[in-house]
């Protein structure tokens, strides 16, 4: 497995997506509609949708996620992509790495688009505080993508994929949850990193173990 | 292993299972001494330990019966973890209910965020998703491969699903037993409970493993014909 592998297989991924932004677009907007849902949901009182809103982006964040997991194998199903990519001499690792950069770099264009939607909708002070939510969306999403990958995978070709995708990946993920939640809010707070570390290292330990995992469980994945 | 020798276990089992079972129940509700501060409630105590350490017991055996599937690919490993999933749950879902009739007069809800509560709510949405998971596959070894991947990533998730919740919010006793914080008076109940429900595992495993070997076996016959 090298690095060369990995990036072209990211690369394309990105490139296809870059070129259409079909999915992006259409992503950001749904996120941009789950910020609002939820505000609609919560009522107009600022105290209430203050202590709210870290609950709420992530909760956007993953919904989002959860569609552009599917989506991105959607892509390679229809055409027998995987397939194809899979009779190339090479790791199967370096294609689940690859997978997964690619998964994770979408996410995070396209979380970096909803911040500032955010920021309006939920009139929160996030300029001064973006250096510590972009850390905590970058493991969050590290985390959440390194599952999402590879049940994506492997849920790819059941006929009730819509629903067994997100009820597999959403209780697996739920410490991502927990952590980027409490992450994000103890950098809107202004708390500052002493707060925000504990739950860092955890995302960090989350991320450490699914990739390492994943890495050897695709290859059991796709062995077909 | 388990599944050529489980068809002669099947009766002895039930049989220790039934009789451990009736001991338990009577020296639990009738025999121990009523809480103090607690009262008449803390008699759920008896089935409620049992019941998760059972179900804990449950999936870890999903973890090894999933480990051993994917490096020996031989049926039987997956057949156990199967088996071993299906009661796992059972036992994950009579905890909840257990814990939530004990919530109602204790805490005051049958429902609270805390943190053992809500571990063992994710843990069975986990290995729910795992059996709907098996029953979505159509193909049986590929089903078999991705379900033991679940199981093992599912087993990994425990210690920092537990960690994450726990930080996130603890209201939970601590263990009594952990803390060595129990009278023997009622330690023996519980622990007659818990060697009782073992075997009730026990029984209900080796029936559950004797049946999804006959499944296969049907399967190949079929197949053959």
């Amino acid at each position: 497995m090298s690095a060369g592998q990995v990036w072209a297989l990211a690369r394309k991924d990105l490139l296809t997506e870059g070129r259409s932004k079909e999915t992006l677009n259409g992503l950001l907007f749904f996120a941009a509609l789950v910020l609002l849902i939820f505000g609609f949901a919560l009522g107009p009182d600022p105290a209430r949708l203050e202590q709210a809103a870290a609950g709420v982006l992530w909760v956007a964040f993953i919904l989002t996620g959860v569609l552009g997991l599917m989506r991105a194998f959607q892509v390679e199903r229809e055409n027998e992509c995987l397939e194809g990519l899979l009779l190339y001499p090479g790791d199967r690792a370096a294609l689940y790495l690859g997978k997964l950069v690619g998964n994770v770099v979408f996410m995070l264009a396209l979380e970096v688009a909803v911040f500032p939607c955010f920021a309006f909708f939920y009139n929160m002070p996030i300029w001064g505080a973006l250096p510590g939510l972009f850390l905590t969306a970058a493991l969050g999403t590290a985390g959440f993508a390194a599952v999402g990958t590879l049940f994506a995978a492997m849920t790819m070709h059941l006929r009730a994929r819509e629903v067994m995708f997100p009820l597999l990946l959403l209780p697996f993920v739920v410490p991502v949850l927990l952590a980027a939640v409490k992450g994000t809010e103890a950098f809107l707070r202004g708390a500052g990193r002493a707060e925000a570390f504990p739950w860092l290292t955890l995302l960090g330990l989350f991320d450490l173990v699914f990739v390492t995992v994943s890495l050897f469980a695709f290859e059991w994945v796709v062995e077909d | 292993m388990m599944a050529s020798g489980g068809s002669r276990l099947v009766i002895p089992l039930g049989v220790g299972a039934s009789a451990a079972l009736l001991a338990g129940l009577y020296a639990g509700l009738v025999r121990a001494p009523a809480d103090v501060v607690q009262g008449e409630v803390q008699r759920i105590m008896y089935l409620h330990v049992p019941t998760v350490l059972v179900a804990y017991l449950a999936f870890f055996v999903v973890f090894v019966g999933s480990v051993a599937y994917l490096f020996t690919r031989r049926e039987r490993w997956d057949i156990l973890a199967h088996a071993s999933a299906e009661i796992g749950v059972l036992f994950t879902a009579l905890t909840i209910a257990a814990g939530a009739i004990w919530g109602k007069p204790t805490w005051g809800a049958w429902w609270t965020w805390d943190a053992r509560l809500t571990t063992t709510a994710i843990l069975l949405l986990i290995y729910v998703g795992y059996l709907m998971l098996r029953a979505a596959v159509e193909d049986r070894s590929r089903g078999a491969r991705y379900a033991a991947v679940v199981g093992i990533l599912g087993f990994l998730d425990i210690p920092i699903i537990h960690k994450s919740v726990e930080w996130w919010r603890t209201l939970h006793q601590p263990s009594s037993l952990a803390r060595g914080a129990i009278d023997p008076a009622l330690l023996f109940p519980l622990l007659l409970n818990l060697a009782a429900f073992a075997l009730l595992y026990a029984f209900l495993l080796a029936q559950r493993v004797e049946l999804g070997r006959l499944e296969a076996e049907v399967l190949r016959r079929r197949l053959e014909e």
